[in-house]
């Protein structure tokens, strides 16, 4: 337990990290260093994508599974490690 | 109400006589009128007269106008009138005629309604016969009440003289004198002498109206009498209760093919734990319950630790972002600038590993893991004999600079490490207090898996090598130790345990004859370093405190096959060439590193770096590059072939000040990990030339191999040795 808040406290510290959520399977987040209104958003938007995108990938394959997801975006990249019980999401400007 | 005066008993099928033929119409119309006071169904029905034939239009005729005074309420006064007024066009009968009889029969329909009319129907495109009303009105009568005390009731009373007229008194009879008087006028004028007879037909009736009077209860005939009495109303009620809705809920969904795979994985799954249920036996259940609740404490307890793993590879991703420019010159960065500087080449700084609780301490150790090539353990400590305290074991990967992947504290400095070359989880570790200690990476926690004590033969001064060796006849895993005791041991891991076995007590050369008795305890030479023969399993050599080195076997515990004076200070290190069988390095703080042919009691070559030499390696890749570390901060990298008197690079790392302790190639990648006192360790990229091969001739393959590697090599010492011999 410490020790995954301690590593999600260096992920926080680390450059151009701009925020961690933690989403339960429901879609509620569970944990943020975001505010209320982006980590809602972040939540609400990224759960139905990694759905989608789950879905696909199962679709293609019923054995295979999605275990992370990269969006590089122009501005930043959200990570997304889907988890059965958890969505990990972090957002990272890499050019900080 | 309206009192109808009838014969005594009225059926509804009678026969009558010929002459009272037309007016029995009005009398049965008069009684069906009487009659829809009491039955509206009677009030459909219509009498159709059986007219002799001959003149059914006549009577037709006849019978609309007879109709139409009763309509207005006058016709039926002439029924009593027994045929006595007759109209002029009556029709004269023989006695014969009139007897005759003739049946007449009541129906419902009114013989008056067409029958044959039709209407066209757009929607089935025919002509459709119309239901036609069958009702007749024969009859109607306002209600012609008149309260006593009304003004009228008065007027009436006094023109028709009837002053003891009760309060019983029917309207009707009220009524009738009135109608009797208009209607008494109006029908001499048709009949003339017959008036008389029309009063003394009245006078029954009238007596009877006036009997009615004094006996309220018998108001006709038939005795009707009709009572009414007004009860409570109950009060309507309207009573309802709304339900509450039963729940909805809409449920749709798509079965995609993965969702029916996943059902069908749960359903097998179901099934066989169904027959590993009947197959288990009773007793086990309890176990089973007991385990149950263990799994959800402990899925209560975990929340997050879910996130665990993807956390750890985040920190990793977010790594790769930040150092993504390092990352691709890890990878893919050549140092063009090489081709204009003929021989020589440079480092490039790649990634500087640090740990913020070992900023204290300096790396003592350095060792790849040979089995996942991005991997290496760090040993920290200290040399520093009066700065001894804690240490530790970390290990660190290459995809994350930033933070180890393991870390080990130790109570007592680390001096060594070593990782198992198959089972890479298996990591040796020396530490100063003289201990060795085994740490498993498979293991959670941080305690060693084995560790030796005091009573299990630890070394009684710092251990300054470890080296796993191959496993024994038994495939117990065991390793040895080198320590400043003199002492090289060799330790097995049997299960639980750590057996200790000394190899051989390192005497000081000559030091067992020399002094003056006999009594004298054996003086120890201190071990530093050692390295195990690539081939010769039992081979190895030992570097010591004082400079020397020996060549030793496991097989003779007793004495050395070989000593070599090397040095005049410590021996750092000593290794093995990894390609020729015959050549080993060391280097002491001597600032000399040498090169020996283990044959021969001189070294091949003498490199002086004009500093404390750290540590020296053999590069991986090719028999003739090695590197060393100085204390004054500069890596120094050699390669034979291309010169043997010179470094072809000389390239100073860190800041001033800082000493190197430590240097490791990695296995696969050309790059080198450095190891300083301030508890960094850096990475540096191998340039081009530092790790050059022997140039492709046209049309020839390039040969590749150990055994080039050893002719490379080889070729060398034979010049050397020639050039020795020829001045001899």
């Amino acid at each position: 337990m410490a020790e995954v808040e301690e590593t999600l406290k260096r992920i926080q510290g680390q450059k151009g990290v701009q925020g961690i959520i933690i989403v339960n399977s429901e879609g509620i987040p569970v944990k943020t260093t975001l505010d209320n209104s982006s980590t809602v958003q972040y939540a609400g938007l990224i759960h139905q994508l990694v759905m989608k995108a789950r879905s696909t990938v199962r679709d293609i394959d019923p054995q295979n599974d999605l275990t992370f997801l990269r969006i590089r975006s122009k501005k930043n990249e959200i990570m997304i490690a889907p988890d059965k019980d958890y969505f990990l999401i972090v957002i990272q400007n890499p050019s900080d | 109400m309206v009192a109808a005066r009838f014969p005594p008993s009225w059926p509804h099928r009678e026969t009558f006589n010929k002459p009272l033929d037309k007016t029995s119409n009005w009398t049965l119309v008069a009684m069906s009128v009487q009659n829809s006071k009491a039955a509206a169904s009677v009030r459909k029905a219509s009498i159709v007269p059986k007219v002799p034939g001959g003149k059914p239009i006549k009577a037709l005729y006849k019978k609309r106008d007879e109709e139409d005074r009763l309509d207005k309420g006058v016709g039926w006064d002439e029924t009593h009138g027994k045929g006595l007024i007759k109209p002029a066009d009556q029709l004269e009968l023989t006695e014969a005629e009139l007897k005759e009889e003739i049946t007449r029969i009541l129906t419902a329909n009114n013989p008056h309604a067409p029958q044959n009319i039709v209407r066209y129907s757009f929607k089935e495109r025919s002509y459709k016969q119309v239901v036609v009303d069958q009702m007749a009105v024969h009859f109607v009568l306002e209600g012609s009440l008149v309260h006593q005390d009304s003004d009228e009731a008065r007027r009436l009373r006094a023109r028709g003289g009837l002053p003891g007229v009760s309060e019983a008194v029917t309207v009707e009879t009220g009524a009738e004198p009135d109608e009797e008087e208009t209607e008494t006028p109006a029908t001499p004028v048709e009949d003339g002498g017959e008036g008389e007879e029309v009063g003394e037909d009245d006078r029954p009736d009238s007596v009877a109206s006036k009997t009615d009077m004094k006996q309220p209860k018998l108001t006709n005939q038939i005795n009707f009498s009709e009572r009414g009495t007004q009860t409570l109303n109950n009060p309507l009620r309207e009573r309802g209760s709304q339900t509450e809705p039963p729940p909805r809920r809409n449920f749709s969904a798509t079965a995609n093919q993965w969702e029916i795979y996943d059902a069908h994985m749960e359903e097998l799954q179901k099934q066989e734990k169904n027959k590993e249920k009947q197959k288990a036996t009773l007793p086990k259940t309890d176990s089973d319950r007991s385990k149950k609740r263990l799994l959800l404490m402990e899925t209560q307890s975990d929340d997050l630790t879910k996130v665990g793993k993807a956390s750890n590879i985040f920190e990793r991703m977010i790594h790769q972002n930040t150092f993504d420019d390092i990352a691709q010159d890890f990878k893919y960065f050549e140092d063009a600038s090489d081709e204009f500087r003929d021989q020589e080449g440079t480092l490039l700084p790649l990634w500087k590993f640090q740990y913020e609780k070992a900023k204290t301490l300096s790396v003592t150790a350095l060792c790849w893991n040979n089995n996942i090539q991005d991997l290496f353990a760090v040993g920290m400590g200290s040399y520093n004999f009066s700065k001894q305290g804690c240490g530790m074991v970390v290990f660190y990967s290459l995809k994350n600079s930033s933070f180890p992947e393991y870390i080990y504290p130790t109570k007592s400095g680390v001096l060594c490490l070593d990782i198992h070359q198959q089972h890479s989880n298996l990591v040796a570790v020396g530490f100063y207090d003289g201990c060795v200690a085994v740490y498993d990476l498979k293991n959670e926690g941080l305690e060693p898996v084995h560790k030796s004590t005091a009573k299990t033969g630890k070394h009684t001064e710092p251990v300054w090598q470890v080296r796993w060796q191959n496993d024994d006849m038994d495939n117990n895993h065991n390793f040895y130790s080198v320590s400043s005791d003199g002492r090289v041991v060799s330790w097995t891991l049997v299960k639980n345990e750590l057996i200790y076995t000394d190899i051989i007590r390192l005497s000081l050369n000559g030091a067992l004859s020399e002094g003056p008795g006999d009594t004298q305890l054996p003086i120890f030479a201190c071990g530093t370093a050692f390295d195990f023969h690539k081939q010769i399993d039992s081979l190895f050599l030992v570097g010591t405190e004082g400079g020397k080195i020996h060549k030793c076997s496991k097989t003779y515990s007793s004495q050395f096959l070989e000593t070599y004076d090397a040095h005049s200070m410590a021996v750092d290190a000593v290794r093995w060439n990894h390609f020729h069988p015959k050549v080993f390095i060391s280097c002491s703080s001597d600032w000399t590193v040498k090169i020996w042919d283990h044959t021969i009691n001189t070294p091949m070559f003498t490199f002086d770096l004009n500093a404390a030499v750290g540590d020296v390696s053999w590069s991986p890749y090719s028999s003739t590059v090695f590197a060393a570390v100085t204390t004054d901060g500069k890596v120094h990298v050699f390669d034979l072939s291309i010169n043997k008197y010179e470094a072809i690079c000389r390239q100073s790392v860190v800041a001033k000040k800082t000493k190197l302790t430590h240097l490791e190639f990695n296995p696969i990648y050309p790059i080198i990990t450095v190891g300083d006192d301030r508890g960094y360790v850096t990475s540096f990229k191998l340039s081009p030339n530092l790790r050059k091969t022997p140039k492709a001739k046209k049309g020839q393959e390039v040969p590749k191999g150990p055994e080039v590697e050893v002719a490379k090599l080889e070729k060398l010492l034979s010049l050397l040795r020639e050039q020795e011999e020829s001045p001899v």
